[in-house]
């Protein structure tokens, strides 16, 4: 298969200060496809996403995107208002706290129309069209367009974060943790309607995780992380059915079975 | 007056303050960074005009100020005797024969001819401000034109009211670059910022920034495609002069809920007077 | 023609938390089965029939030896594929039927049949799924609901639907029939009889005699390695 990856990234390496954080990480992404990178706390793995996301610089080692029309740019090399482009449109990230993404002074729909409105859409009528389409896609009722979203229960804020993520059609997201901090129940709504998105969407995913069943249902791939490295990685059954390494046969039968 | 430079200001703090004015006209709405200095009178007062005044003030120079429109209420007052009598310069209340016209709050009715300066007295400089906290981001976000969180308070406006509420302090962007406040005067005015002949300079003293239209250049207020830009008066004519098309202030005359409507441009309104009574 | 051939294929379980125990559970084997044919693991518990078909579905890694499959007129070798190459082999090549349903939250029986089909429309999808799981006696009125409640046979049926909507040329079964009764045991008996008439390569694990006589054209016995030892 030499079908050209979405996202490639070799030999990232970083430190902070004595802790090794990313040692000698290489990742690939195809368009489509939906990689998680899994490992406990302190693993790197929330410092790998955000230097595949070009939001923090590696030591060493380089980060390639494959820009629609083809091109390969270095996200590390691209000037900040390319990068910053890039991220409103192209990409989207996920946080684990839809706090730290939402305007939760603005109302619903204008938090889903503002990445439009930052690409230059000048049209009230159609902004608020697409809101109330997205809202109504990650199943918020249209009559909560005009609420502000500390109106809204933790499930709702974080499908409002991916109605606001995904509203430009990026071809690659970031997700962080999406499901962490939420009821179980509402993980399982959530889950499902990502995996929906993506998967009606074609949009590719870097999912970062500790929850293995998470990555079980969404990815089509994973990489275990440990003190920076990539100790395993492969499809999502295979390392989950059939780990190899000693720390994600670990991780694997620490897990309780519901 | 003994004991003090022309114009107050000593000469390096003009020369400091000319430096970021000449930069502020090279780059039409960008906000320039300057050492504002302590005046004797507080912040909210018009600091900043006073110093953008004080920096291109000549002795030849014929001074204008008003305050909401108005020449005879005490800040403007106030200013012009202190240029008065710190620069001894004349000071008038006709539009037309000023050279420089410090304002709070409006733009005159007549309109400014090229060789006129109109400077404004700004409290807030950054229209982002009150939007994104963080002034390193608001500085990212001038600097790479990002200004579509603007448009998301003016989403939210129409949203909530069905129209854009801003009755002042209307945000502009400069030259088809740089987003900017036009200080708070009505949104009535905005339409005399562009193109306009006169050279328009901003003072914040309070949040230290200059910034400026230069003469002919295009402002251009934000709105939608659906939802355009429109201003708004009383729909009333003036009870002193009749002008039905100038920028009207309400004034409560008694107990029993009697108000008149006047125009808010003190010496535009004496001016239709004069004309109407020396016809009659 | 060949659809599955192994040669010297080997697998051992390696217990890190164990103090590195090695498990060796399959050594040398050659296997292979072709278009058309239905073959049947045999062999006593714990002799890795399952280990067996995991690996041939690519769900457990080869430890060493070749695993070829036919996928789209080549032989693709899955001890080397590369996890995308598996996941094309997967898609369009290679059924599968666990012995326990996998539910995922939210999604109805009807859909997580239809999402399995390959290559028609959703509607053309689900239409073939309601089909399915008529025949398998699971009555429509479920179809809407996600199977997570059900019961164990209405989940095992569901699977079987899953796993053969999808009419991919060879179709691995673990144990189809284990919790099913006599009647419709012998629905899912006639449908792997068809798919073996219509070509299919079948391999499958049936404790059942009665099912495994009635599909498979051969065994194929799969001993405990210290007994063939």
């Amino acid at each position: 298969m030499s079908d050209p990856t979405l996202l490639s990234a070799r030999g990232l390496n970083l430190r902070f200060g004595a802790v090794p954080a990313l040692v000698d990480v290489d990742a690939d992404l195809w368009p489509g496809e939906v990689l998680a990178i899994v490992g406990e706390s302190g693993s790197g793995k929330t410092t790998l996403l955000n230097v595949l996301s070009g939001r923090m610089a590696p030591q060493s080692g380089v980060v390639w995107y494959r820009e629609p029309a083809g091109g390969l740019v270095d996200v590390h090399a691209m000037p900040a208002p390319a990068l910053r482009a890039l991220h409103r449109s192209d990409w989207g990230f996920v946080h684990q706290n839809p706090r730290d993404s939402l305007r939760m002074g603005v109302s619903a729909g204008g938090n889903v129309g503002e990445r439009l409105m930052a690409q230059g859409s000048r049209h009230y009528g159609s902004i608020r069209e697409s809101a109330i389409a997205w809202l109504s896609e990650v199943e918020i009722d249209a009559s909560r367009v005009d609420d502000l979203p500390r109106t809204f229960s933790g499930g709702m804020l974080q499908r409002l974060q991916i109605a606001r993520t995904l509203v430009t059609h990026p071809r690659l997201v970031f997700m962080d943790e999406p499901t962490g901090g939420l009821d179980v129940s509402v993980q399982a709504r959530l889950l499902d309607l990502i995996r929906g998105l993506v998967a009606r969407l074609g949009i590719a995913a870097v999912l970062v995780t500790h929850d293995l069943a998470v990555a079980r249902l969404l990815a089509h791939r994973v990489m275990v992380m440990q003190q920076g490295c990539v100790v395993e990685s492969g499809l999502t059954d295979q390392v989950l059915d059939d780990p190899q390494h000693p720390y994600t046969q670990l991780l694997v039968s620490s897990v309780l079975a519901a | 007056m003994n004991g003090y430079n022309f114009a107050y200001l000593d000469e390096q703090t003009k020369r400091m303050i000319r430096r970021a004015l000449l930069k502020a006209v090279a780059i039409p709405g960008h906000q320039i960074p300057f050492g504002s200095r302590e005046m004797p009178l507080p912040y909210g007062w018009g600091t900043g005009g006073i110093q953008v005044t004080a920096a291109v003030l000549g002795p030849d120079d014929v001074l204008k100020v008003i305050d909401q429109g108005a020449d005879d209420t005490t800040n403007a007052v106030s200013i012009r005797r202190f240029f008065a009598r710190t620069a001894g310069v004349a000071t008038k209340t006709h539009t037309s024969v000023a050279t420089i016209i410090q304002t709070r709050h409006r733009i005159p009715e007549q309109a400014l001819t090229e060789g006129q300066i109109l400077v404004y007295q700004v409290p807030m400089p950054d229209p982002l401000a009150k939007l994104e906290p963080s002034r390193a981001e608001t500085t990212r976000m001038h600097g790479l034109a990002e200004y579509g969180l603007m448009h998301v308070k003016l989403y939210e406006d129409i949203t909530r009211f069905g129209h854009v509420s801003i009755s002042y302090d209307y945000p502009v962007m400069v030259n088809d670059r740089y987003l900017m406040s036009p200080s708070p005067i009505p949104a009535y005015d905005n339409p005399k910022l562009s193109r306009n002949p006169a050279l328009q300079l901003f003072g914040a003293g309070r949040e230290k920034r200059i910034y400026a239209i230069p003469p002919h250049t295009e402002v251009r207020s934000l709105d939608f495609d659906d939802h355009p830009f429109r201003t708004t008066r009383a729909p009333h004519a003036c009870d002193l002069c009749g002008d039905d098309a100038s920028y009207l202030d309400e004034v409560v005359t008694d107990n029993q809920g009697g108000r008149m409507f006047v125009c808010s441009d003190t010496d535009h309104c004496a001016s239709r007077q004069a004309l109407k009574e020396a016809a009659e | 023609m060949i659809a599955i051939e192994t040669h010297a294929l080997s697998k051992q379980f390696l217990l890190h938390l164990q103090g590195g125990v090695r498990i060796p559970v399959l050594r040398d084997v050659a296997f292979s089965v072709s278009f058309g044919e239905c073959v049947a693991l045999t062999g006593p518990s714990g002799a890795g029939k399952t280990t067996l078909l995991r690996s041939l579905y690519g769900n457990y890694r080869v430890g060493s030896g070749a695993l070829l499959v036919r996928h789209q007129g080549a032989m693709v070798d899955l001890a080397t594929a590369s996890p995308r190459e598996i996941v094309s082999v997967r898609r369009d090549t290679l059924g599968y039927v666990s012995q326990f349903l996998r539910v995922v939250p939210r999604v109805s029986a009807l859909d997580i049949v239809a999402e399995a089909a390959r290559g028609v429309t959703l509607a053309e999808a689900r239409a073939k799924a309601t089909a399915l799981l008529l025949r398998l006696h699971i009555p429509a009125r479920l179809h809407g609901l996600p199977p997570a409640t059900f019961s164990g046979g209405e989940q095992q049926r569901i699977n079987l639907a899953r796993g053969f909507i999808g009419e991919h040329p060879i179709l691995l079964l673990d144990e189809p029939t284990a919790s099913l009764d006599a009647a419709r045991r012998d629905i899912v008996i006639a449908m792997i009889r068809e798919a073996v008439d219509r070509g299919t390569a079948v391999v499958g694990i049936f404790h059942d005699a009665v099912v495994r006589d009635a599909v498979s054209n051969r065994s194929h016995p799969v001993l405990p390695l210290q007994d063939a030892a």
